[in-house]
């Protein structure tokens, strides 16, 4: 007991104290999961409101493969993109394995399916809403799906939180695609796994303690913005 | 906007059944170029699917709905959806969408709101905006795509007298710029004001087509008459 909070002591002061080797690793996890939250969102998002308001052939295989990667564990998924990123794989050539580009290939891929699903709810409720009004005004499905997205706008945001806090969590898939190399591509998650394991409690906790106001400040932002948008929206 | 080359609208034998009801039940109707349609009958008679089965919205079980030619349509919901955006831009959007460019999108868009009376609250977001204010912005906005026929389901259901006497006065302006009405009301009087026939609907049927004048007083049906005694006394 005592010395977890011996732990807890030194890790305020690493972080309180700028320690730079706990902040570089906060800077680069931060970065690559916001970067992984765009590019997920970026293909989360329409994907889910096509799903919601489109009719169009192979839909139901979409909607299946997507709930497959979201039931999948995500060392799986790092497998996956392990060999498609490994030299004699089909994405090889670019070299990006054991690279930040790599962490953000695998976190984006375990981004997408969280986003699309709750884009796709998001999207259907409010084409229940839309679809008789936007199709009396001669909307078509396709052109309603950028309208739907820009009128959940503000659900939305909470999504993307989502995906950044499910990208900004994993350790698995980071590890098989990232290595967990010191400098590189070492970031929270992994690091606290580590560090763990050696038993050095300090840095891991500290980083868990930045890692659990990141995610807490994120939740906190996304929810007072959607509080302000149902006030002055509607 | 006035749309010189007449046109007509037949419902043969329409049936539409929506979560196992039958709304509508074999239901005939034409209406004829020029005139004003009132849709009157009972809670649940049919007129709201009446009206959006006429738009194209629902697709009947049986039945034919079939139009003399091509023509531009809009619709005026009893709970109108707006977007997620300014009143203006709400105008603006529907325009877009039916390919007006600019300069028109926004002259157009202003002029619509001008003639509901919304000009003040251009820029306020639309869905804050109170169910009067937001039923005269929907009339704005199907007016601003110059439609050649206009459904309105009960356009005035949420508006106060003076709101209601507004509406009805750009209805019958719209109306008397070319545009072809077929509108249902609770409001009896309204209906006297704005109709040139009255078109009686019952458990999904048209049980009767009457001119205005001669509905209120001798009207044709049954249903209708019984509909007249019960109704009036609450005007
Ligand atoms: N989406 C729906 N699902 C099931 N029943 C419906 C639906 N829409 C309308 N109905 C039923 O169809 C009938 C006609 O409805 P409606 O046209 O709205 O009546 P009104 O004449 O009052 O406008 C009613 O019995 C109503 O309950
Ligand atoms: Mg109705």
């Amino acid at each position: 007991m005592f010395e977890i909070f011996a732990s807890l002591g030194v890790a305020l002061q690493l972080i309180g104290g700028a320690d730079p080797e706990l902040w570089s690793i906060v800077l680069l996890s931060l970065k690559l999961s916001l970067a992984s939250a765009v590019a997920g969102a970026a293909i989360g998002l329409p994907l889910g409101a096509l799903i919601a308001v489109g009719t169009f052939p192979g839909r139901r295989a979409l909607i299946v493969i997507l709930n497959a990667l979201l039931g999948l564990p995500s060392v799986v998924v790092g497998l996956v993109v392990y060999l498609l990123l490994s030299r004699a794989g089909p994405l090889g050539e670019f070299g990006i394995l054991f690279t930040p580009a790599a962490i953000i290939v695998a976190q984006t891929v375990l981004v997408v399916p969280i986003v699309a699903a709750l884009a796709r709810q998001a999207a259907e409720d409010a084409w229940g809403e839309y679809r008789e009004q936007l199709t009396s005004l001669g909307v078509s499905r396709l052109r309603a799906v950028p309208t739907i997205l820009w009128d959940t706008r503000f659900s939305l945001l909470t999504v993307v939180m989502a995906g950044f806090g499910r990208a900004a969590s994993e350790v698995g898939a980071v590890m098989v695609v990232g290595g967990n190399i010191d400098g590189v591509t070492r970031v929270m998650t992994t690091a606290i796994a580590l560090e763990t394991s050696k038993g050095d409690l300090p840095l891991a906790l500290g980083l868990g303690v930045v890692l659990i106001a990141v995610v807490l400040a994120i939740n906190a932002g996304a929810f007072g913005i959607r509080e302000w948008s149902a006030r002055h929206h509607g | 906007m006035a749309e010189a080359r007449p046109f007509q609208l037949e419902a043969r034998g329409v049936s539409v059944v929506l979560g196992g009801v039958r709304a509508l039940d074999g239901l005939d109707l034409v209406l004829e170029p020029g005139l004003r349609t009132v849709v009157l009958g009972p809670n649940g008679a049919g007129k709201s699917v009446l009206l959006r089965t006429l738009h194209g919205l629902i697709a009947p079980a049986a039945g034919t709905v079939s139009w003399s030619r091509p023509v531009r349509q809009a619709m005026v919901f009893q709970r109108p959806v707006m977007l997620r955006r300014s009143a203006l831009a709400n105008l603006r959007y529907a325009l877009a969408v039916n390919g007006v460019a600019e300069p028109e999108r926004t002259s157009r868009a202003t002029a619509a709101l001008a003639r509901v009376g919304l000009e003040r609250i251009a820029d306020r977001p639309a869905r804050v905006l109170s169910g009067g204010e937001q039923q005269r912005l929907a009339l704005a906005r199907a007016w601003a795509l110059r439609p050649e026929i206009l459904f309105l389901d009960e356009p005035t259901a949420s508006l106060d007298p003076g709101a209601t006497a507004e509406v009805e006065r750009v209805i019958a302006s719209i109306a008397a710029e070319g545009t072809r009405i077929v509108m249902t009301t609770h409001n009896l009087g309204q209906a006297r004001r704005l109709a040139d026939e009255i078109v009686f609907i019952h458990a999904g049927r048209a049980a009767e087509r009457t001119a205005a004048d001669r509905f209120f007083d001798q009207p044709a049906s049954n249903e209708a008459r019984l509909f007249l005694q019960g109704e009036l006394p609450w005007k």
